[in-house]
């Protein structure tokens, strides 16, 4: 007994390196198979009300250019209903409604590791949910994680955790949108059949398959593509439409019967 | 430890984190380079400290880090481990003057210093990058991520340093 006390206070720095590593490891491992660690990210009380404060102050002198874009944003709007042959009446019943929108804010941003994570400021408290869908006026930008009281963590899609079901615009050939953490400007699109005719600058949007996002939010362009020749399907470069250093005011999407579809695919499942 | 010293200490923890990720995380040079500058606080820690409460010091460091960056516990792991070689380190810096009673790494030469700090540094962005990206296949480009990160990282820290150093006695 007295030579095992004498052991641990003898190695005693060396047992609390290894220690401390291990549980640093088992973090890291975690979190890159599973989800976010649940009380371990920036969507809390303290970090979230620091990069809150610090974030309004910032804010401020991007004000004329978020202004600007939300104009340009509204205007296409306008454009779009007042060309609509359908009574707008009729497109507001709420029964007919399948998707709720709500709106937040960036608080902090990264895009410069392979795992990159974005906090707004919104959270349970406003409705926030795990697994909806967040964009802004150019294209998509990731699906929340995690959700505190007042904010929110959300899987960027520039995080090579991130999968998502996109299409080529106008036609119905699904594949999965991934990242290869080499450039925050492109994304890839993999799984696209090699019979699938395709030219540069074709429109990448959200699959119809996804019971996060509505079909047809845009994505992105073809930027190239080559056929990967152990496969016989293409592996495209996505260009971005959103430019992920400067996102600001993001609409967070609620799928209202998202808790139906996933009901049915696991009684499917089951059987 | 005095009092006052205590309180220097904590004073450095907390103004090291909210500068890092307030500022130092959101720099991305040329799209991905983000100094690490809290590793200044291992490099101004006193020498003749419990060395116990040292590792687990550090560790908090990086917890707090990561934390605020989401980054799992990477950060928490780069900065134990060169928590815990500091001492290897310091002996192959200073080489016998560790041995005097009242040392200070202000009272080593400039090229000593900055020796140990280029170490702390390059070791804890090796591990650091190692496991971010988090397989061998890619060796090549950690070893890119480490150099370039480093040069960074050492440059500001050292600009930091003069800034902040302590007087000569």
């Amino acid at each position: 007994m007295q030579q095992i006390i004498n052991f641990i206070l003898k190695y005693k720095n060396f047992l609390l390196y290894v220690l401390l590593m291990i549980i640093a490891l088992t973090f890291t491992i975690r979190a890159q198979s599973y989800h976010h660690s649940k009380f371990f990210n920036s969507a809390n009380w303290l970090t979230g009300n620091l990069y809150e404060s610090t974030n309004s102050v910032s804010t401020f002198f991007s004000l004329g250019i978020e202004n600007k874009k939300l104009v340009e944003e509204n205007k296409r709007l306008r454009h779009q209903l007042f060309n609509q042959k359908k009574d707008p009446a009729v497109l507001l019943d709420s029964t007919k409604i399948n998707y709720e929108v709500l709106s937040g804010q960036v608080i902090k941003n990264s895009y410069s590791l392979p795992r990159n994570y974005i906090t707004l400021d919104k959270g349970s408290s406003d409705g926030l949910e795990i697994d909806m869908g967040v964009i802004t006026a150019d294209g998509i930008l990731g699906i929340v994680e995690h959700t505190s009281k007042n904010f929110s963590l959300v899987q960027s899609i520039l995080n090579v955790k991130s999968r998502i079901n996109a299409k080529i615009k106008n036609t119905n050939h699904y594949g999965s949108l991934t990242w290869d953490t080499e450039d925050y400007r492109t994304a890839q699109l993999n799984d696209i059949e090699r019979l699938v005719p395709l030219s540069i600058g074709d429109t990448i949007v959200t699959g119809a398959s996804s019971s996060i996002f509505p079909e047809n939010i845009p994505i992105g362009v073809i930027e190239n593509f080559e056929i990967t020749t152990a496969q016989s399907s293409y592996h495209i470069d996505v260009r971005l439409f959103n430019d992920m250093t400067t996102v600001k005011n993001v609409y967070i999407i609620k799928n209202t019967q998202r808790k139906e579809i996933i009901e049915l695919e696991s009684k499917i499942r089951n059987d | 430890m005095t009092s006052n010293s205590t309180f220097i200490i904590v004073i450095r923890f907390i103004l090291l984190i909210l500068v890092q990720v307030l500022v130092f995380n959101n720099l991305n040079f040329f799209g991905y380079i983000n100094p690490m500058v809290y590793i200044l606080f291992l490099y101004w820690y006193p020498i003749n400290d419990q060395r116990f409460f040292f590792i687990l010091l550090s560790f908090l460091l990086g917890l707090m880090v990561d934390w605020f960056s989401d980054t799992m516990a990477i950060h928490a792991a780069a900065t134990v481990t060169i928590a815990y070689l500091r001492p290897t380190i310091m002996r192959f810096c200073f080489g016998a003057n560790l041995e005097f009673q009242n040392f200070r790494i202000a009272n080593a030469t400039q090229a000593q210093q900055i020796v140990f700090l280029v170490l702390l540094i390059i070791i804890h962005h090796l591990v650091f990058f190692t496991l971010e990206i988090f397989s061998f296949g890619n060796t090549l480009l950690i070893l890119k991520k480490v150099l370039f990160t480093s040069m960074a990282t050492i440059l500001l820290s050292l600009l930091l340093k003069t800034l902040f150093s302590v007087k000569k006695q």
